[in-house]
This record gives structure tokens, sequence and C-alpha cells, in this order.
């Protein structure tokens, strides 16, 4: 019997109380309105952003932004070709460093790694994800750029290219192991050894899973400031050394920003648009592939 | 005896060793591709792992001159001056704690409550554009927020928000001083922009799987929505939402360019005024790297990278520890 009662003094719903009914309702109302606030104005700020940068940025927008190398301080014209250049080279490299890497790093957690091993991988991939970058540019200055007099190309790929690592990593593995089980023991049972399971069967199950990482990691380090400084550091002029400085799409924004001539601060906006544009269709383009629109916030 | 136990125990270790080379040379001969592959694959995952120990090495080596030099001091000093040769990293320490305190205060209620519309209150057919709109403020380059920040937002600041806030709000401590624009309070408001994504999706992902029986049961009740979201949503998702804010606070610590751009990177004595420039310590590498290339004055610019990495490691750690327990987190009771 006992257990049926209830303490209706501390029973917090009390429709034989109209006052105390109009006050939680006025709370739902008001917690309501303060979170469809907070989420318009999120989502405000980002479209204000991108049409505030191209409403400044778009006039620059033209052939010679393409074609032509940034005038001196001051002066009118010039373009972003050597920034375009120089930012295709350090993703270039990246890339080529940093996807083999964070490939098989994915491959070794989900199909290999047990034990303690395997976790002390996985531990030191989530950790690579917390570093702020500045510190693989500092890294890459220490053991390239200070013993070799140079800032450089190489440096800067480098410095990228660890920052690549955990984000291609993680993807191939948590897609890896959504492959079902019986589509690799299919391939075992036809008598593939595990090597050609794994490149001919279960990779190319998960392609489309793995490219949305890689996509992600690209657009990711291609607008990476902090890291570039240091390492790049940024120049003028079209470079083709890897072992001397290089331009990029974030340097240029950053200097010219920092600029004191408007007509510079003005082009910082279009460079600004550009790199956004690049970054944004990116993502658009991969959840469009992957046909969802997960949160992804990591 | 003890010698020939423990030698016996060489013994047999050497065996399995040697068992170990024995199956390693028999799979290189049976499936050369096979170990081929996982030799490779191996390898790779090892050059990962020297990448990161690496990295930790060279800024624990690099800094060790600094630390002899200076000790703890380095934590306390004032200056950062290659001209004198004295070095700390004191207002940097305040600097990157005072801007990233100020950004949770305001990206936890923000995010959060963002994470309970998307969820909970917002109509169905606006929840994906709304959710993508704001998972792409995650994906805007920082430089980007800088450019922004600096060319928008601080002259704003330094011509209505600081005089406004002075006028209305002087008598906080925070609200004191000479409006600049930028400083402590620009990198603030930044900072609370760039971690607010990383915040609402981790709200997001730990309050969609609060159990459906569970705001059921509180609805049953008679329970209102924001009744079902404050006594049954939230206190089962407080670990998670907790581990969320310090990832959140662990991209603000680190954050360089934007907060490097706006903060102003001028010292000023140790106040809570925000209207004051200052420094945090990646600002003092992105602004000190370029003279120093030898010396103290090297080795002071990389421990304070190195403090960057420690204090960031820590946020990350206890951050994954948090999200990771979710599975066994406490289901919140009513608590009226």
């Amino acid at each position: 019997m006992s257990a049926t009662m209830v303490d209706t003094a501390k029973h917090p719903f009390r429709p034989d109380r109209p006052a105390l009914d109009a006050r939680r309702r006025a709370a739902n109302a008001a917690a309501v309105i303060l979170t469809a606030l907070f989420a318009i104005l999120a989502s405000a700020f980002l479209l204000y952003l991108i049409v505030y940068i191209a409403r400044l940025g778009l006039q620059f927008i033209n052939v010679s932004f393409f074609t032509q190398r940034p005038r001196a301080q001051g002066e009118a014209g010039g373009g972003w070709a050597t920034a375009l250049q120089g930012t295709a080279v350090l993703v270039g490299l990246a890339a080529l460093v940093g996807i083999p890497l964070g490939l098989a790093t994915g491959v070794y957690l989900s199909e290999f790694g047990r034990g303690w091993p395997a976790a002390t991988v996985r531990f030191l991939v989530d950790t690579l994800t917390g570093i702020p970058t500045i510190i693989f540019g500092l890294f890459a200055w220490v053991l390239i750029v200070v013993p070799s007099h140079s800032f450089s190309a190489l440096s800067g790929g480098v410095a990228l290219s660890i920052i690549m690592i955990p984000t291609v990593a993680r993807a191939t593995e948590e897609v890896l192991r959504l492959v079902p089980r019986e589509l690799r023991e299919a391939s075992v049972a036809l008598g593939a050894t595990e090597s050609r399971t794994i490149l001919r069967v279960v990779i190319p199950a998960a392609r489309s899973g793995i490219l949305t990482g890689v996509m992600l990691a690209i657009a990711r380090v291609a607008g990476e400031t902090a890291p570039l400084l240091m390492t790049a550091f940024g120049t003028s002029f079209f470079n083709t050394s890897l072992l001397r400085p290089i331009d990029a799409i974030p340097l240029r924004i950053f200097d010219f920003t920092l600029s004191p001539f408007q007509t510079e601060q003005n082009q910082a906006y279009a460079g600004a648009l550009v790199l956004m544009l690049l970054v944004i269709l990116t993502s658009l383009a991969v959840r469009w592939a992957t046909g969802g629109f997960q949160p992804r916030g990591r | 005896m003890q010698a020939s136990m423990t030698g016996s125990a060489v013994s047999a270790a050497r065996q399995r060793g040697r068992d170990w080379i024995a199956r390693l040379r028999l799979q290189a001969v049976r499936r050369p591709g096979d170990f081929l592959f996982r030799g490779l694959t191996y390898l790779l995952v090892l050059l990962v792992v020297a990448v990161v120990v690496g990295v930790a090495w060279v800024l624990l080596s690099g800094s060790l001159p600094t630390i002899r030099a200076f000790g703890l001091s380095f934590l306390t000093n004032e200056a950062f001056d290659p001209v004198h040769n004295t070095f700390g990293v004191r207002p940097a320490i305040f600097g990157t704690l005072l801007t990233s305190a100020f950004a949770l205060v305001f990206a936890i209620p923000i995010g959060v409550g963002m994470a309970v519309f998307l969820l909970d209150y917002c109509p169905r057919r606006l929840r994906a554009p709304l959710a993508f709109l704001v998972d792409s403020l995650a994906a805007i380059p920082s430089v980007v927020i800088g450019l922004w920040g600096l060319l928008v937002l601080a002259p704003w600041l330094q011509r209505t928000g600081e005089p406004w806030l002075q006028a209305h709000l002087g008598f906080l401590p925070f609200f004191q001083g000479t409006p600049h624009g930028v400083g402590l309070l620009a990198a603030g408001m930044i900072l609370t922009v760039m971690i607010l994504p990383i915040i609402t999706a981790i709200a997001r992902e730990v309050m969609a799987v609060v159990p459906v029986a569970q705001r059921e049961a509180l609805l049953a009740l008679g329970a209102t929505r924001w009744e079902v979201i404050r006594y049954a949503v939230l206190p089962f998702a407080r670990a998670g939402i907790t581990g969320g804010a310090i990832l959140g606070l662990g991209r603000a610590l680190g954050e360089t360019i934007a907060v490097t751009m706006v903060v102003g990177n001028q010292a000023s004595p140790p106040s809570l005024r925000l209207f004051d420039t200052g420094y945090t310590l990646s600002s003092v590498i992105a602004n000190q790297f370029g003279e120093a290339t030898q010396g103290l004055f090297f080795s002071a610019v990389i421990e304070a990278g190195l403090l960057l990495l420690l204090i960031t490691l820590l946020t990350n750690v206890i951050a994954r520890i948090l999200i990771s327990r979710l599975g066994r987190a406490r289901v919140g009771g009513l608590t009226v």
C-alpha cells in the first residue's frame, strides 16, 4: 500500500496547483525561445561571415587573382597565384606523407592490432588530434628550418602531414570496422591470403568512408596557418625548390590582414573567400557523397 | 637453485624468441605477400609512433637550457626579454587561461542550449540544415576568423562595444581600463565562436543516447519538455557534456593564429581587466620564433611550446576519460 503513496508535497508535477503549472509552462517557453535564439544566432553568424567576406572580396576575384604574383606593398593590382601554387605544393607534400601513414595506422588498428600495442597506438593517435597545430610547426622548425638556416616548403609539408595522420587514421579504422565479418570470411574461404583480403575486399568495401576521411584531412590542413608561419614562411615569388620558402593562401591572408594598406586588407577578404569556399565546398561534397548530415565536430 | 631457475627462464625466453623468428621466416617463405604487407604496415605505424615520441623529445631536449637556467621561475617571470636574456611566460600563461576560461563560460551554455534546441525543440524540417550550419562553423579556417576579428570585431569593440560595457557594467573588475579593441576580450570572444561547434556537437551526441524510456517516463508523469530535458536528459549527459567542454578548452588553449591576431601581443600588468592587451602561450611562439634561432631565446620559445603541449595533453586525456566513461554514467533521478 505504501509503495503507491506518493509524497505529494515533494512531487514536482501538481495539476491541482494552476499557479505552479503556469510557471512550469513559462519555464518551458523560455527554454524554447532561448535555445532557439542561440541556434539561430550561431547559424546567422556563419551566414553573415560568408556574406560579409564575399561582399568585400568578390571584386578581386578575376583573372589576375589566379595568374599574377602579389605586387609590392601598397601597389594596387596583383594576384594570388604564388599562394595558390604554394598551397597546392604544401598540401600535396602533406598528402604524400600523411595519407600512407594515416592509412597504415587505420589498417593496423582495425585489422592487426591487439592488446597493449594497439591501445598505445590508439592513445597516441588520439593525442595527436588534441595537440595544437603550432606544436607541429615548432617541431618541423627545430628539426628542419633551424639546422638548414632556411624556411622551406619541405618543412611546411612535414608539419602539415603530421596534422593529417590522426584524421585519416581514425576515419580508416572506423569504416574498416564496419565492413561485415562475413565479407572477410568469404574472401578467405575462396582462398585469398590475408593481404589480398584486406587490399582487394575490405578496403574497396570501405572506400567511400576512407575517401571522406582523406578529404576532410586535406580540407583541414589547407586552412592551417600557425604551423606554416615558422616553416613555409611565405614569399611573393614563385618557387620551384622544396628547400626554399613558399607562399600559401592562409599565410597571405595573415600577412595582408596585418598590412597597413587598405588595398591589401581588402585583398585579404578575397583570399579568405577563396579559402572558405575551398574548405566548405570540400566538406559539403563529402557530406553529399556519403549521403549523411551527421554531426562531425572532433 | 636460484641461478638455475633464472637460467631456465632465460633459456625459455630465448626459445620463445627463436620460435617467433622461425614462424616469421616460415610466413615470409610461405606467404611473401602477407609478410610484406604486414611488415610495411607495422613499419609505417612505428614511424607514426616515432613522430609522436619525436615531437615530445624535440620539445623536451630543446627546452633543457631554459629549464636549467630558470627552473620554475620560468613560469612566474614577467619578462620575455631577449635583450637582457631573461625569460618567463607568466603573462602568457595568465592570458591563455583567462581567454580560454572566458570562452568556456559563454560557449558551454550557448553550445548546450543549441544542442537542446537541435535535438528536442527544432522542427524536423529545420533540423538538418541548422545542424549543418552549426557544424560548418567548425570548418572556417582560424585565419579567416582572425581576419574578421581584427578588421571588424576589434574596431567595433573599441568604438562601441567596450565603451558601452564600461558605461553599464564598469563597476565590475572586468570592464575597466582603456578600450583598445584588440585585447583579452576580443580574444575570448573569438575563442567562444571557435569552440562552440565542438561543444554543441559532443553535447548533441551524448544527449542523443539518453534512453527514450527515461524521457517517456518523465513525460508520462506530466512533465513539460523542458522538465524532461532538465531532469532526465542533462543529468544523464553531464559527464559527456563536461568531456566535450574540456575538449573545447583544449582547442581554446592551443588556438594560435586567430588569437595572435586579436590579443594585442603586449603584456599588461596582471589584472582581470579584459580590455587590456595580452599574450598567450601560442602567440608567444608565433611572435618570437623569427629572431629566436639560438641560445636561451631559442630554448625559451621551445619551452613555451612544451608547456602548451603539456597543458593540452592533460586536458585532452581528462576529456577522453570523461567521454568514454559515458556508458557507465549515472542515471540522473528527480532531485527536486
